[in-house]
């Protein structure tokens, strides 16, 4: 509930509104790799993630 | 007003604690963990702060974190948009990490040091810096400039690439941004992925590489990959360049470019990697010369500070040193993201709570001894437990003669004295010595100690006040963050034959006097030692220069290729032996190897991931 808050928060001051559900998608694809894999690797190339 | 930076979840995790304008401590996790580059939540690094600081958690007033997460964030969905359909598999590698930890930072940070003080006030407490103004304020604040130019180049931090600001009194000011994905850092990383090096810390071998070859490439990288304007500002072409949307940095048009595949690690170096080496070396340069110059001419402030991964870039800073734009050129000792932490404590010091700035033209930075050091009843119970023979001395002056005397008869000698460095340049403090007028010095140090390719070149330290006998550089280098040529008097001449050598075979000629820290340009990354800073390593080198009229030493780091530089006595004890080093002086102790029991000996060379 914290991180919502924050992202809501975060959106209003960046003005990006647009996010939303594109963040929306990318929370639920997330979280469904983690839930079916059980972890969570850094890609090769970590500077950039 | 105390506060605690950290850098963290990237690569070289690290911590610093400063009270007002005076930094206290700053260590790197890697250290603690001996995990090279350790990107874990740095728990050791800041619970050694706060010991050095004798100050619990509760006496901070601020923990900042060095950059902002949701920007970063936003700047990874808004790059796989603007590239979808294309690195799908990319973006669903990335999203568990970020869902897992990245996004819940806050939450990590307050669980990580919960034990350190329950009732912390995190609400108000915890700050977050700009990745970039945290670059910018470690090269500014502690420089000993009232005003000056500072100049960020790293890959990427939340958009940012290169940023340029001016520091006056205590503000800082960014005044211009290149972003994502344009990046020189980026480049520089790509070019490492094509050599076969490991991106993130194989750009230091590509350079050290790049004297073994011609520039032959570099019109080829300005024409197509990268358009610099005269300004010094850039674009990359991103049709060559993976790093958007895959899980490599470069793609098959950059391979057809140059026409072959990049280098497998650990296959062969040719003279073609060489070259490439060489061109992209060559581009970076003229991209920092015109950075320089052009913001020199806006501004006409004569003084520049340097930070950011680019700033470890010694041959050009040397450059930019030499190019006379300027009259001073500061450069902070831990330019990559561990000296995040520093400037994300600087900058909510300065800039958010407006704490005035007292320019000191002494050295802020400590001469980047800001790690942990120990005692000599602590080293004498290390060894002991350890097993080791050892003399003790009793007297510094006694252990440096012994130290000096070994040096002097060519043995190699680890040297742990006094505080751990900060950033990823050992400088005296956990350090390897040896001859530097040893021509076969080189190649064992890195056969037999170091365990490395043998084309990498060693740097000297030489007393700050002989510099110019042997060197070109006329001002301090006290980080070995800037490469100069020997002076021509000190220069062997070569035959014709001799000259006419390509690539590696280069290595095996004596170029001067010093041979093992002369490259084959006859170039070097001069550390200048000074007795304020440093005063137990400028008394060695004295000694040695008095054995031997000569006023320097070879430095390299204390470890082994792929181990982070060792932190406590223990661990210089296993890497001492662990390797062919001769002799370990710790503290007032001296080590001797042929003393030591034969069952302590430890196979070291596999120990640590290569890197």
């Amino acid at each position: 509930m914290e991180l919502i808050k924050e992202l809501w928060k975060f959106m209003k001051a960046r003005k990006k509104f647009w996010l939303l559900p594109i963040l929306v998608f990318a929370l639920l694809l997330g979280g469904l790799v983690v839930f079916a894999e059980g972890s969570a690797l850094a890609p090769f190339i970590y500077t950039l993630f | 007003m105390v506060i605690l930076g950290i850098s963290a979840f990237y690569h070289d995790s690290a911590a610093a604690i400063v009270n007002g304008e005076h930094i206290i401590a700053a260590a790197q996790e890697e250290r603690f963990t001996r995990i090279k580059h350790d990107s874990a939540f740095p728990i050791n690094a800041v619970n050694y702060c706060l010991k050095e600081a004798g100050l619990s958690l509760d006496d901070v007033d601020n923990v900042v974190f060095f950059e902002k997460p949701f920007i970063k964030f936003e700047r990874l969905l808004e790059t796989y948009v603007s590239f979808a359909p294309r690195g799908f598999q990319s973006f669903r590698s990335a999203l568990p990490l970020w869902i897992k930890e990245k996004l819940f930072q806050k939450k990590i940070i307050r669980e990580a040091m919960h034990h350190l003080g329950s009732e912390y006030d995190w609400e108000s407490k915890l700050k977050f810096s700009e990745h970039h103004l945290s670059h910018a304020a470690s090269a500014f604040y502690p420089s000993p400039f009232e005003e000056a130019i500072v100049l960020t180049l790293d890959g990427v931090g939340e958009w940012v690439t290169t940023s340029m600001a001016i520091g006056r009194g205590n503000s800082l000011e960014i005044v211009k941004e290149i972003h994502f994905p344009h990046s020189l850092g980026l480049l520089y990383s790509a070019f490492t992925y094509y050599t076969g090096f490991r991106v993130n810390s194989g750009e230091y071998k590509v350079m050290g590489l790049a004297p073994y070859g011609e520039p032959k490439y570099k019109d080829l990288i300005l024409k197509h990959i990268i358009d610099v304007k005269d300004d010094g500002s850039y674009r990359l072409d991103q049709t060559y360049f993976n790093y958007c949307t895959g899980l490599t940095m470069t793609n098959d048009k950059f391979a057809d470019l140059f026409g072959r595949p990049a280098r497998v690690p650990e296959q062969e170096l040719e003279q073609f990697h060489m070259d490439i080496a060489a061109s992209v070396q060559a581009v970076t340069e003229e991209i920092v010369l015109k950075l320089g110059r052009s913001l020199a001419e806006e501004t006409g402030i004569k003084n520049i500070c340097l930070a950011g991964g680019v700033a470890l870039n010694c041959v050009a800073n040397g450059k930019l040193e030499r190019s006379g734009y300027f009259d001073n050129v500061w450069i902070q000792p831990a330019a990559g993201d561990a000296g995040g932490a520093l400037g994300a404590a600087q900058a909510i010091a300065h800039l958010h709570h407006d704490l005035p700035r007292t320019v000191n033209t002494s050295d802020n930075m400590q001469g980047g001894y800001l790690g942990c050091r120990f005692e000599d009843d602590q080293i004498r119970a290390s060894l002991n437990s350890l097993g080791a023979t050892y003399s003790e001395h009793s007297s510094s002056t006694e252990m440096i003669n012994a130290a000096a005397a070994a040096l002097e008869n060519e043995q190699v000698v680890g040297w742990f004295q006094g505080r751990m460095e900060f950033g990823p340049r050992a400088l005296g403090g956990r350090s390897i010595l040896g001859d530097p007028r040893s021509p076969k010095m080189q190649k064992n140090l890195n056969l037999k100690i170091k365990y490395r390719e043998s084309f990498r070149p060693f740097a000297p330290s030489i007393l700050a006040e002989r510099v110019n006998d042997y060197f070109e550089l006329n001002g301090p280098s006290p980080y070995m963050l800037l490469v100069d040529a020997v002076q021509d008097n000190k220069r062997l001449t070569m035959t014709e034959e001799q000259n006419a050598l390509f690539g590696i075979q280069k290595l095996n000629i004596p170029r001067s006097q010093i041979p093992s820290v002369t490259h084959v340009d006859y170039s070097a990354r001069i550390q200048t030692v000074h007795a304020e800073t440093n005063p137990l390593y400028h008394q060695l080198i004295s000694q040695f220069d008095k054995l031997t009229s000569c006023p320097l030493v070879v430095n390299t780091s204390f470890n082994v290729r792929g181990e982070p530089i060792v932190c406590t006595p223990e661990d210089a004890f296993n890497c001492f032996m662990g390797t062919e080093m001769d002799v370990l002086a710790i503290g007032n102790f001296t080590l001797r190897k042929e003393e030591q029991d034969e069952s302590l000996k430890r196979d070291y060379k596999n120990k640590f991931d290569l890197d």
